[in-house]
Formats: structure tokens, C-alpha cells, sequence
């Protein structure tokens, strides 16, 4: 029986990260839209997209590990969705209950990028491989300020796990984003390059690169691509408020925790251009890391 | 059940109606009327309420919009980049030069008629059509995707031989991939 719930509860979950991260892309074209001054397309755009997406025919082949990419992005969505605790105690969508340490997390979350990689570099195209080339050099720009926040974290509460930092922020009754002030700040700059909207879309760069990575993926892998994004955009988001803002205790506290911390990267990207890949990875070894190394001296300090 | 006849057809109901609110529309700016999409697409005439969307490549494009003339070397090019595109396809053909050569009707180096190399599924009349004419045009396109009618891609397997035929008597030298639909 508690099986059953724990599996119910797993689909429940991926559907609601779904759900909510379609809308959420919606929302924002939206908003993209009235920024420019345009009436834009409605906020289930997305949803008709994606079932177009599905419903195409997909004779592309270039090989078994083309084939992989994709899967490698969902899976990765997925089970990384699996060890984030979506609600403080559980409720609807109890996952799989992992007592989740976030070294673990972020080994997973860089898994499915990397599986992409070798997917798009089978394509052939140029593309591709310099869309790949960009990703990662990006990765290696975010992930450093991000994994300094997170190792403050861990030193300030000595604890790895995700519920163990939520309890902290339970008990004392400020946020982490309060009590350890710069490395959310770190973490909130690392997310920029992480959403990879502008300055930071230097990956897709629709007109220059033509889109980079999925340049060669059509129809049913652009769908699997698109809905795995959607989910790990909601996975992303639940972290943040996770050990920054204290959980969410209902699903409407949680829509609106996640959505206000979603407007920090895209209002920020509408009203950018876009970097160079030099350029941006010299900004995230500027500022970012130096809140990320504040961080780690206030928390071995305090 | 899932072979069944009228299934098949409440599916292609929903699907249809999804198509005609999708439209990515590879701008392939042959000619001069690339110019016309930028203002279509940006704030003034804002394509993208009716679901129209540029895409980056052929293989996550569903329109290939064909803006003005086509000399015989860019044919190749947009045959090629037209039997990459994934099914369901169609083609816009854009100003009188695709209709009958337009202002280039006696040009020793452009194609008259575009219908005779690729299946045009809409045109677009005008020199240049503006963004307004641009939008009925894909409100044409859409209501044809809705009805089911917007078959160009299927008339264009069905007639390969010919499309094939025509082609190469442009295109001399004819070294092309050979594709699987």
C-alpha cells in the first residue's frame, strides 16, 4: 500500500512539474510579449506546441546516441524531480522519500546536459558541436559560484541534506536567503547562467548558432527536450525555494515562492542582449564567485 | 480500437487544430521580401498571438516561407532544405516572383513558377505583400491546416517523378542526399 502511494505520488509529481513548468514558459512568453509592447500568445501556447511537437513525423537518424540525448535529458529531469522535496511534509507528493544530500544533486543535475552533449555531437552538424562547446564552458562558469553557495550552506547548518536544511530554516524561523545572505546571492547570479535566458543563451542563440545543440532534432525529440526543460525548470525552482526560502507548505505558497524567484533570470534576460561566451563566463568568475567566497567565509565564521 | 477509422479522425481534429495554432515558419530570405517579416513579427503586427513563430532550423520548422524570387543556384539549396523539413510540411510561396516570375519574368537566371519544383500550399500576391497581406496570408494557411486541406507535402510524394524532372532540368549537376521521409 505504501508502495502504491509512493508510485502514485511519483507520477502525480512529474505531471505537476510538467504542468506547472509548461505554464511557467507560457507565462513568460507572455510577459516577454508585453515587454516588447506586443498582445503575445496566450499562456497554453506552450501545451498546443508541444502536442504539434508530438504529433510531427520524426525521420531523423544519425545514430543510437541521437536517439539517447533526448532520453538522457528526461531521465535526468525526472529522477533528479525524484529527490527534491516538492512540499515541507510530503502531502500530495511524497517522491521517493530520499533523505536527499545535495552532493548527490549535483552530480545528477549535470548528468543529463552531458548525455545531450554526446547526443548532439553525433548529429554532425557544426552547430551542435560548437552549441555543445558553449554549454559546458558556460557550466563551468555557473557551477563554481553555485557549488560555493551550497558548500557554505552546508557548513553553516552541517548538514547535506535538503530536509535537514529545511528543518534548520524551520527552527530558527528566518530563510537561508536572510540568515546566510551572499550565498543567495551567489546562488541567485549562478542561476542566471543556469536558466540560460539572456545575457546567458549563448547555447541556443536562435540566430547564430540556429539553436546549437537540438539544431538537428525535430518533432518527438524537440517534444521530449521541450517537456524535459519544462520539468527541470520546476526542478530547479523547488530547489531554490527548498533551501533558500524555507519550502512551501501548499501548493499555492509554493506557485508563488517559485514564480517570484522565476522573474529574477527572465526579466532580468528581456532586457539584455546577449554575451559572448568569454564574456560570460568572466562574469561568472567576477562577482558571483566573490559573494560565493563572502559566503564560505561568513559561514565557517558564524 | 486504435486503428479504427473514426478514432483516427477525432485525432486528426485535435491534431489539426493544433497545427493551425503552431506555425513555425522557416524564413528562408531568398529575396527581397525577407524584409516584410521583421515587421511582421515584431510589435507592430505581432505574429506570434496567432501561434506564428520563427524556427532556427529545417528540422523544427513546419512552414517554409519562400520570400520573393529564387535564382537557380538558391533552388538547390531550398529543395534541400525542403526535404529535411519533417511532415507535416507546408510552402508559402511569397510575392509574385514565385507566382509567375513577377518583375523577373524575362530573368535568364530565376525560376518563373515556383509550384513546378516544390508544392506551394498558399500564396501570398503582392510586390512587396505587406506584413498585413503576410498575416492573411497565414490566416489562409491555418483555416486550410484546420479543414485538413493543406496537403502539399503528400501531392509532392505522390508526384516526386515530376517535381524530380523539373528540378534537374534546372540543376545540372545534381548531387543531393537521397532522404527518408
Amino acid at each position: 500500500m505504501e508502495l502504491l502511494t509512493h508510485i502514485l505520488g511519483a507520477i502525480a509529481t512529474v505531471i505537476l512539474a510538467f504542468v506547472v513548468g509548461m505554464s511557467y514558459g507560457g507565462i513568460v512568453r507572455k510577459i516577454t510579449a508585453r515587454v516588447h509592447n506586443r498582445i503575445g500568445p496566450p499562456w497554453y501556447q506552450n501545451f498546443i506546441d508541444a502536442f504539434k511537437l508530438y504529433g510531427k513525423t520524426t525521420a531523423i537518424h544519425h545514430g543510437w546516441m541521437q536517439i539517447m540525448g533526448p532520453a538522457f535529458l528526461m531521465v535526468s529531469s525526472v529522477v533528479t524531480l525524484m529527490f527534491i522535496p516538492v512540499l515541507t511534509n510530503g502531502g500530495w507528493f511524497p517522491n521517493l522519500n530520499f533523505e536527499g544530500d545535495l552532493i548527490f544533486l549535483l552530480y545528477l543535475m549535470v548528468f543529463g546536459p552531458l548525455g545531450m552533449a554526446l547526443g548532439a555531437g553525433q548529429t554532425g552538424n557544426p552547430n551542435s558541436a560548437i552549441g555543445v562547446t558553449r554549454g559546458l564552458s558556460q557550466m563551468v562558469g555557473f557551477e563554481i559560484p553555485w557549488v560555493m553557495a551550497l558548500v557554505a550552506l552546508m557548513i553553516q547548518f552541517d548538514t547535506t541534506s535538503i530536509t535537514g536544511l529545511m528543518e534548520a530554516q524551520a527552527q530558527s524561523g528566518t530563510w537561508n536567503m536572510f540568515s546566510s545572505p551572499f550565498a543567495f546571492i551567489a546562488a541567485v547570479l549562478a542561476m542566471l547562467g543556469m536558466f540560460r535566458y539572456s545575457p546567458f543563451d549563448i547555447v541556443g542563440a536562435p540566430t547564430e548558432l540556429a539553436s546549437g545543440p537540438v539544431s538537428e532534432n525535430g518533432g518527438k525529440y524537440l517534444f521530449t527536450m521541450m517537456s524535459s526543460g519544462s520539468i527541470f525548470a520546476f526542478v530547479k525552482l523547488t530547489l531554490y525555494v527548498d533551501i533558500f526560502m524555507g519550502g512551501a507548505d501548499n501548493l499555492v505558497i509554493l506557485l508563488l515562492k517559485t514564480f517570484s524567484i522565476y522573474m529574477i533570470p527572465v526579466l532580468y534576460g528581456i532586457v539584455s542582449p546577449r554575451y559572448r561566451t568569454e564574456q560570460a563566463i568572466r562574469f561568472f568568475w567576477g562577482w558571483p564567485l566573490f559573494f560565493g567566497v563572502l559566503a564560505l567565509i561568513y559561514a565557517s565564521i558564524f | 480500437m486504435i486503428n479504427d477509422k473514426n478514432s483516427q479522425k477525432i485525432v486528426d481534429i485535435i491534431q489539426n487544430w493544433a497545427r493551425k495554432q503552431s506555425i513555425w515558419v522557416l524564413a528562408y530570405g531568398t529575396g527581397c521580401g525577407a524584409i516584410e517579416i521583421p515587421p511582421t513579427m515584431t510589435s507592430r503586427y505581432d505574429a506570434e498571438r496567432l501561434g506564428v513563430r520563427g524556427a532556427a532550423t529545417p528540422r523544427q520548422a513546419d512552414v517554409l516561407l519562400i520570400t520573393g524570387y529564387l535564382t537557380t543556384k538558391t533552388l538547390k539549396r531550398v529543395i534541400r532544405v525542403y526535404e529535411q523539413m519533417q511532415d507535416p510540411k507546408y510552402v508559402i510561396g511569397f510575392g509574385s516572383c514565385t507566382i509567375n516570375g513577377g518583375m523577373y519574368y524575362d530573368s535568364y537566371n530565376t525560376i518563373k513558377v515556383l509550384d513546378k519544383y516544390l508544392p506551394v500550399d498558399v500564396y501570398i500576391n503582392g510586390c512587396m505583400p505587406r506584413p498585413e497581406s503576410v498575416l492573411a496570408g497565414f490566416g489562409k494557411l491555418q483555416e486550410l491546416i484546420g479543414n485538413g486541406e493543406a496537403n502539399g507535402a503528400t501531392k509532392y510524394k505522390e508526384n516526386l517523378e515530376w517535381y524530380r524532372a523539373n528540378q534537374k532540368k534546372i540543376i545540372p549537376n545534381w548531387v543531393m542526399p537521397e532522404y527518408n521521409w
